[in-house]
């Protein structure tokens, strides 16, 4: 049990024969492929890859993802006039770019955005076909869709930043491009043009159910992690049959901070604090431009932002005071 | 037990690796607002040790008396300079000459003997530099106040300045229907290798009718300010070479909590804002319409003269040479700017303007 006490994984579980999976109870489809181990994967998961299932939803998501990836990666390849080595040097740079905002919510011509809208509809099908994927193969399994309710968060901030927003806006180019540092660069430019976002209260919740999700992750993990020599990881049946470990993590989170989760709790507290991140996320994106205009003058406004003493008083806008020339 | 070691030795090499591209602490901090504002300008004191050198300046000549005739009665085709003394003329064009063209000497503007000849192209441009030289001393002091610019400013010692710029014809992308760039994503010098707009200088600063660089808009809620995203990253690009061009962050002018507002500036802000509005009069009065004059190897790939930006006189530090005065020396480098100054594409650019 000593294995447990380390902060890789050591337990590697490789019978005779994989595990082939339940029945499934109706379809087309089956699970394909001879199963395998792979030691590697062993140290972060299972060892166990296979068989797959794929399915009808699975296979539409696979080809609409894999066109997205393909208008991206190409356009990005034509950017540097498809030169191989330029495309691997640059491609922290290289972007599919939102059409100007002067098309407005038209179509513009492909190499003005175009391919950016088409690669963007193919990316928003192929997520929305894999959520629906995520749903139907929870409930075959006869599971609870927790998961696909998540992941339907994540999906909600997905669309908030590429659609909503930007047909509330009338403005295609009120969008991300797709890239590694322009999106980067466009989140900074977001923040600049509406004034501050650390100041949208909705970014402030975000943020503190980002961060309160990996602190919570991280606090669960470790308890856990601490507890299994006392059969710690039988976490679900101890939910109603408190064993030792159950009794211990518990006391010693009272010991510590005074209050403790329970062991069905704890799993509520982190998927609402990882679900709520997006959620409120999407919310004060959706406000933005929108609703709210310049952030820091809202909160000023509403009491939020503390005005600090002038270290430079007498400054003023030249161009409101005439300006020189 | 050695797998675990290799594990922590690879990590520990990593880590180094990461670090490499760090620069060693400790580095001075100079406050410039109110605590807790992080209104902090960075300096590394080794980097400012090292390049010390490059913003020195060099010791005036010895002023001569005054008096004597004007060198426009003296010597023939003096357009400019023509109101000072013969004595303080020579002066003046000999410490010009070991700003600009100090290995080439005299005989890089004046061809082979006859002073008065505007034959070479370096001798038309030298003068219309006179000009603008004057023109920005007397009537951009809100920018450059009372310590003003020489041409040792800009050129130190070359014949062209370092850093100039052209438009920017973008990276080679492929024929047909894709592979915009949209004018940014490309690695670019001029904006801090960020991945914004490649070349801010032609929007913001290449003539007066340039783009507007303000896009928050003064109310808490949407009462028609339509400035995009993409505009905003236009004026990100702009601020990131202003950065990089006086060696300072964000917040030598702004409070970073709120970008726009001038109540939370400091005064740099204002000395900036009426640094953009010269460099545009420069550009499109002087710079910009001496293209026709100049020989093609002097213009950039798109045909362009070339033209200045912060950077072409700070190069690199928050005031020019630190700062240092050498205008009153040459105290005619702030005169009138002579007959025709103002006028864009006047003395010897007959292709007229852009």
């Amino acid at each position: 049990m000593a294995e447990y006490q380390n902060i890789f994984t050591r337990v590697q579980v490789r019978p005779d024969h994989p595990h082939m999976g339940v029945p499934l109870e109706r379809g087309v489809w089956t699970r394909e492929g001879k199963p395998f181990f792979v030691y590697w994967l062993g140290w972060f998961g299972n060892a166990q890859i296979g068989p797959i299932y794929l399915g009808w939803l699975g296979l539409a998501s696979i080809i609409c993802g894999f066109i997205a990836i393909e208008i991206i990666g190409l356009n990005m390849w034509a950017s540097v006039n498809w030169d191989l080595k330029e495309f691997i040097r640059q491609l922290p740079w290289l972007a599919l770019e939102p059409p100007s905002p002067s098309y407005g919510l038209s179509l513009p011509p492909l190499n003005e955005g175009g391919w950016w809208v088409m690669a963007g509809f193919f990316l928003t099908a192929s997520i929305l076909l894999w959520w629906l994927r995520m749903y139907r193969r929870a409930r075959a399994l006869g599971m609870g869709t927790h998961v696909a309710w998540a992941f339907a968060a994540a999906i909600w901030l997905y669309l908030v930043l590429g659609l909503f927003r930007p047909v509330l806006m009338g403005s295609w180019g009120e969008a991300v491009p797709f890239g590694i540092f322009p999106h980067l660069d466009w989140t900074a430019a977001f923040s600049l043009r509406y004034g501050n976002l650390f100041y949208n209260p909705f970014h402030m919740l975000s943020i503190a159910f980002l961060y309160g999700a990996t602190l919570l992750f991280a606090m669960h993990g470790a308890t856990i992690l601490a507890v299994t020599r006392l059969g710690g990881e039988r976490e679900i049946e101890q939910i109603t049959d408190r064993g030792t470990a159950s009794e211990r993590a518990a006391l010693f989170w009272r010991w510590t901070m005074g209050f403790n989760a329970t062991m069905e709790s704890i799993h509520r507290w982190a998927w609402w604090f990882a679900v709520l991140s997006p959620l409120t996320g999407g919310i004060g994106i959706l406000l933005t431009g929108t609703a709210v205009d310049n952030w820091y003058l809202w909160s000023v406004k509403h009491g939020v932002a503390p005005p600090y003493p002038q270290i430079f008083p007498g400054v003023v806008d030249p161009a409101a005071t005439g300006g020189m020339q | 037990m050695s797998q675990s070691r290799a594990v922590v030795g690879t990590l520990v090499l990593l880590a180094v690796a990461l670090l490499a591209g760090c620069e060693r602490p400790p580095v001075d901090t100079v406050q410039r607002g109110y605590r807790g504002t992080g209104m902090l300008q960075v300096y590394n004191p080794r980097t400012v040790a090292a390049t010390a050198e490059e913003h020195a300046v060099p010791e005036p000549i010895p002023a001569v008396e005054a008096g004597g005739p004007p060198a426009g009665t003296v010597y023939q085709n003096v357009q400019v300079l023509n109101d000072l003394s013969v004595a303080e003329f020579t002066r003046t064009t000999v410490a010009i000459t070991s700003w600009v063209a100090p290995k080439e000497g005299c005989t890089y503007c004046h061809a082979g003997g006859n002073f008065a000849s505007d034959d070479l192209y370096t001798k038309v441009v030298a003068r219309r530099m006179f000009q603008m030289t004057r023109h920005l001393n007397s009537e951009w002091k809100a920018h450059v106040a009372d310590t003003g610019v020489t041409c040792f400013t800009c050129h130190r010692g070359q014949p062209v300045p370092a850093r100039i710029w052209f438009v920017d014809q973008g990276p080679k992308t492929a024929l047909g229907p894709a592979g915009d760039r949209a004018e940014q994503n490309a690695p670019a010098a001029a904006v801090g290798y960020s991945s914004l707009p490649y070349d801010p200088f032609t929007a913001y600063l290449r003539d007066k009718a340039a783009r507007e660089i303000r896009v928050a808009g003064p109310a808490a809620l949407p009462e028609g300010n339509r400035h995009s995203i993409k505009e905003t990253e236009g004026t990100y690009a702009l601020m990131m070479h202003m950065s990089d061009a006086l060696g300072v962050n964000c917040t030598y002018c702004h409070n970073s909590r709120a970008f726009y507002d001038w109540e939370q500036s400091t005064p740099q802000r204002e000395k900036a804002w009426h640094g953009i509005r010269m460099v545009r009069d420069l550009n499109e009065t002087f710079l910009d319409p001496l293209g026709p004059t100049y020989p093609p190897h002097r213009l950039g790939a798109g045909g362009d003269a070339p033209k200045a930006n912060c950077s072409t006189c700070h190069q690199g530090v928050y005031k020019p040479l630190y700062g240092r005065a050498m205008l009153p020396d040459y105290p005619s480098l702030a005169g009138v700017p002579g007959p025709g100054a103002e006028a864009p594409a006047a003395a010897g650019a007959p292709g007229g303007s852009r």
